[in-house]
Order: structure tokens, then C-alpha cells, then sequence
């Protein structure tokens, strides 16, 4: 039987303006997650009354520890970046994760902001002999753990929006040049709705698996209440709602019916 | 210890082991929370609501946070009655727990089709939705007028095998005109209250946070709406009534039955902590034995105003 679980809270440490990095211990967790799932957070209080889905950022199978990266969003986030010692009511792991398989030999993640995050997990766990990240970012202050993915890919390669820091670009427009070079065997992306869709559209011209990282407002966060719909490819010419919290988070870009998926938040 | 504690209790002839049932919408067709609870320690389940067809629901965003609760508009998205019959009904009934069956539909003719459909199924209970303020038909309609309330009821009785419980929305002057017209038409029982429609907006994109812009509120928020209302209609009626809204613990659960429910439903404190009902049980359990009951019958209705 699955279990809220009560775990002991390691470290906290703020990455940037409003991005906090929580190290949790968690033996359970560590043996059991796996890249692309989250945790259910209860973050307490009236205003944050349901919990909060985060993706693991990490997991140190040897120390029975795992990290959440998050950004200050509301009252909910905001309780949580206050909590640098003591427990925390989680629900975890939760969610399809990414699939990593050996076929997959040259491996890209593409990803936009708070959704670069749990792509470092992806890395950490992926055997490929080839693994290159593309990140994109706001400005250079909002440019973190760099050094994490650089222990992680081959390849690590920086945009900001603004020029600040790295290339001046859209991260998709990174995808598009390192496609050009050599054509990877899978592309996951995690960020944005808006650039998750460009980096689907652009893995599937070039003939690429991709999978994406959905993202949508949860209730239960294991697939009861529906509320977290994505509406996505039934056979042929059909379509339905599936649900980010069970079905997902992690989708075949191809199965995402785009019209309804960005940034509904 | 708490041997001489008797939770049981008998509504319309089903014997419910004990009062605590999942609150339909929030408790799918049971997969999901089976995996965290023994679902045979629960009184009962009522199902996500059933419509004949199939219903994709609404578009995302479909759920919103508010203080001490959540406004939801899913839409009733389900695989249709005969799907539920046929691949999640013989899954719940592995467990020793009662199985209500929640149904929703455009017409009078497609509730009284749904019910006899499940007429030779091993459902224990049909939860007539004539409340749900998410779809444009979905039930909300009947659920505002005693006659339509009168009509509906009585009509599904003809065809309805199961006792057949009546769920009554709260988006009404009169809650006691709903629940007499209910017991006066043949149902065996009302529950209430279904979720209160409301809105959430926001401020910085200038719009509704639901896709459907308006949804039902659940959660905290609405128990002290929920026990009022829940005590006026057991007052109207000689029916046994099932209480819910924002019921969270043990004593939430007491409040309800002294109101006058005979029972009472679960919901959205199911998403927050899986093992709520749990909770519940052994919080409702403590109250007896303070107390010292020993049936539930010491608490329903006890209730003495000031």
C-alpha cells in the first residue's frame, strides 16, 4: 500500500530571485523515482489548501536524498521557501516518467526556465554516450545550477532571452542549429507550452522521438478528480482529455493535440 | 475497547458499515485511492458521474484554489454507464464496501435509461445528480424546481431497481421545498450538498481561472453553508438524508450528523490526505466514546437549538 509519506527536509537553499532548491531525505523516494515525476507537496494554510506538484530535480540513491527546484509562484510556494528545516508531507513519486532506454544513444533535453530543472535528473539517470542540454533562461541571474548540467551533458549550451549570459536566442533556435550538426535519437523538453510546442514541431520534422513535460492545474495528483486535462490523440481522428497527473506528466509530443496544451496556467 | 462503538447504519434498506462514503467527482471509480486505502475499511463509495455516453468534460483549466477550498469544473468526463458497468463496477465490488452509482443526464429519458441499465447490476444505490453546475444540461436544471425535482424523481423511480437517492444542489432559495419535493416523488433518501457555484478570476490576465469560467466550490469553505442546509432539509423531511461539504475530520463528520444526517460524504480532503476517511472513522469513534454512545442513532439529529 502507498503511503503519504513524512519526510525530513536536508537543505534549502534560494538558487536566485525567487527559485529555492529543497534537499529532501527521503529513502523511499530515492530508490523509487524515477526522471520526469514529482512530488506532492503540502505546503499548509488556507490559501495553499491543496498540495503542490513538483518535479524532482534530483535523486542521491546513495544518501536517500532528493531535490526540488521551485519558483515563488503564490501562497502555497511561498510558505514552502520558508521551510529550511523540519518535515515535509509529501506525496511521491508521482507520474509517467521520461522513457530512457538504451536505444537512445545521442540525447538532447531542451528546456525553458523552471522546466530545465528536472531535466538534470533525466541526465543524471540517462546511460547515453551522448547527452547535450539546452537551456534557456530570462537573464543571466536567472541562469542556475549551470555547473550541475555541465557535470551532467557532454554538451551544455546557454540562452537568455535578453543576451545577458550565453546566446541571445530562443533555446528552440539552439535545437534547430545542433540538429543541423547531428541528429539525435531522442529529444525531451520540459518548460513553457508555447516552446515545448517548437521543440515538438521541430523534432518532428527532422523524423525525432520527443517526449514533452506537460504541465496543468492538479487537484489530487493521482488521476481521481480529472481536473488536470491535456487534451491529446485518440486513434485516427478522435481526441480526449487525458490527465497530466497520471497519464503524464511526460507525453509522446506527437499524441498532444497543441490547440488546447500552452500555457493554460 | 471500542467493541461496544456500532458505526452501522441502514439507509433504505442497505446496510452501510459504517457512515463515512466517498463524495462523487472526487473519488473516480476507486482505482487510484485503492492503492492507498483499504477500501473495504469505507462505508461506501458514490462513482464519478455516470451520463449514457461517453463525455470528454471541459477544457483545462478545470480546477481553481481558494481559500480553505477549490472551485472545479470538469465537466462530468466518463466513460458513459455501460463502460462503468462492464470494466469498473466488478473491480469495486472486490471490496466490502457499498457502491452508489451517480447519474447525470440531458433529459428525463436518458436518467430513467441510465437506471435501467443498472437495474440488473450488483450496484447497491443510484445518486440521482440533479446538481451538477458544470455541464449546461448535466442536471442543475431539474435541480432548481421542486416540480422539475418532483417530476424527474418520480419518473426515475418507475425504472430504478436500487434505492434512489436524490442529490440536491445548494444553488437554491429554498433547500426544504427540494428535498420535500424529493421524498414526495419516491426517493429514499437525499443527499446534499452538491458544490456551490462561484467564480475566481484572474486579476493580472483579466479572466476567469476556469476555462468554463464558473465552477462548484468545495472543500471547508462551504461547511458551515453545507451543515445549515443539511439541517433544514433533515427538518423537512422524514427521509434519511446524507450530509457532505468540506468534511475534513471526525468532528466535521459529527456536526453533519447532528444536524440530522443519517450518514455523510467525503470529498475534496480526499486530494489532500488519501487516508482521510481513516481519520474520520476513528475521530467519529473518539466522539462516541467520550460520549459513551454506542450507535450512531445517539448523535443523528440531536442536534438542540438554542
Amino acid at each position: 500500500m502507498k503511503k503519504v509519506l513524512t519526510e525530513q527536509i536536508a537543505d534549502l537553499e534560494k538558487l536566485c530571485d525567487d527559485v529555492y532548491k529543497m534537499t529532501v531525505r527521503s529513502e523511499y523516494v530515492a530508490q523509487n523515482a524515477a526522471p520526469g515525476q514529482f512530488v506532492n507537496v503540502k505546503c499548509g494554510g488556507i490559501e495553499a489548501f491543496l498540495r503542490r506538484p513538483i518535479s524532482i530535480c534530483d535523486v542521491d540513491r546513495a544518501n536517500s536524498t532528493f531535490d526540488i527546484v521551485f519558483q515563488v509562484k503564490g501562497n502555497g510556494t511561498e510558505r514552502l521557501s520558508c521551510k529550511c528545516t523540519g518535515e515535509v508531507d509529501i506525496m511521491a513519486p508521482l507520474g509517467k516518467p521520461f522513457e530512457i532506454d538504451d536505444r537512445y544513444k545521442s540525447i538532447v533535453v531542451v528546456g525553458g526556465g523552471i522546466g530545465t530543472f528536472p531535466l538534470l535528473y533525466l541526465l543524471n539517470s540517462s546511460k547515453a554516450e551522448e547527452k547535450t542540454a539546452l537551456l534557456g533562461f530570462r537573464t543571466k541571474t536567472s541562469v542556475v545550477l549551470e555547473n550541475r548540467f555541465r557535470a551532467a551533458a557532454q554538451h551544455v549550451e546557454i540562452a537568455t532571452d535578453d543576451g545577458t549570459y550565453g546566446k541571445q536566442a530562443f533555446v528552440t533556435e539552439l535545437l534547430e542549429q545542433r540538429i543541423l550538426g547531428q541528429k539525435p535519437d531522442i529529444v525531451y523538453t520540459c518548460g513553457p507550452g508555447i516552446m515545448m510546442r517548437k521543440v515538438a514541431a521541430i523534432a518532428e520534422k527532422n523524423g525525432i522521438p520527443c517526449q514533452v513535460s506537460m504541465e496543468q492545474r492538479m487537484g489530487c495528483g493521482i488521476g481521481a478528480c480529472l481536473v488536470c486535462a491535456c487534451k491529446t490523440k485518440k486513434g485516427e481522428d478522435d481526441w480526449g482529455f487525458a490527465h497530466v497527473c497520471k497519464d503524464g506528466p511526460v507525453f509522446w509530443s506527437t499524441d498532444i493535440c497543441w490547440d488546447q496544451c500552452e500555457d493554460s496556467r | 475497547m471500542s467493541n461496544n462503538i456500532d458505526l452501522s447504519v441502514n439507509i433504505a434498506g442497505i446496510s452501510f458499515k459504517n457512515p463515512v462514503i466517498m463524495a462523487s467527482g472526487t473519488y473516480g471509480f476507486g482505482h487510484e485511492y485503492s492503492e492507498y486505502i483499504d477500501l473495504n475499511t469505507l462505508g461506501g463509495i458514490s462513482v464519478k458521474g455516470l451520463t449514457l455516453k461517453e463525455r470528454k468534460g471541459n477544457p483545462p483549466p478545470r480546477i481553481a484554489e481558494t481559500p480553505a477550498g477549490i472551485l472545479n469544473s470538469v465537466g462530468l468526463q466518463n466513460p458513459g454507464v455501460e463502460v462503468f458497468k462492464k470494466h469498473d463496477l466488478p473491480f469495486l465490488k472486490q471490496f466490502d464496501t457499498r457502491v452508489i452509482a451517480n447519474i447525470a443526464g440531458n433529459t428525463i429519458e436518458e436518467y430513467c435509461e441510465m437506471a435501467e441499465i443498472l437495474g440488473d447490476s450488483e450496484i447497491d444505490a443510484i445518486e440521482l445528480n440533479v446538481s451538477c453546475p458544470n455541464v449546461k444540461a448535466g442536471g442543475l436544471a431539474f435541480g432548481t424546481d421542486p416540480l422539475l425535482i418532483e417530476e424527474i424523481t418520480s419518473a426515475v423511480k418507475r425504472y430504478c431497481k436500487q434505492p434512489l437517492i436524490v442529490k440536491l444542489s445548494p444553488n437554491v432559495g429554498d433547500i426544504k421545498s427540494m428535498a420535500r419535493a424529493a421524498e414526495a416523488a419516491g426517493a429514499d433518501c437525499v443527499s446534499l450538498i452538491n458544490t456551490i457555484l462561484g467564480m475566481a478570476i484572474d486579476i493580472h490576465r483579466k479572466k476567469p481561472v476556469l476555462a468554463n469560467n464558473f465552477g462548484g466550490l468545495s472543500g471547508p469553505a462551504v461547511k458551515p453553508v453545507a451543515v445549515r442546509m443539511v439541517y433544514e432539509a433533515a427538518h423537512a423531511v422524514k427521509i434519511p438524508v446524507i450530509g457532505m461539504g468540506g468534511i475534513a475530520c471526525g468532528d466535521d463528520a459529527v456536526e453533519f450528523l447532528l444536524a440530522g444526517a443519517a450518514a455523510v460524504m467525503v470529498g475534496t480532503a480526499n486530494f489532500i490526505n488519501p487516508a482521510v476517511p481513516l481519520d474520520i472513522i476513528s475521530g467519529l469513534k473518539e466522539y462516541m466514546k467520550k460520549y459513551r454512545y454506542s450507535n450512531l442513532k445517539d448523535i443523528t439529529g440531536k442536534l438542540e437549538l438554542n
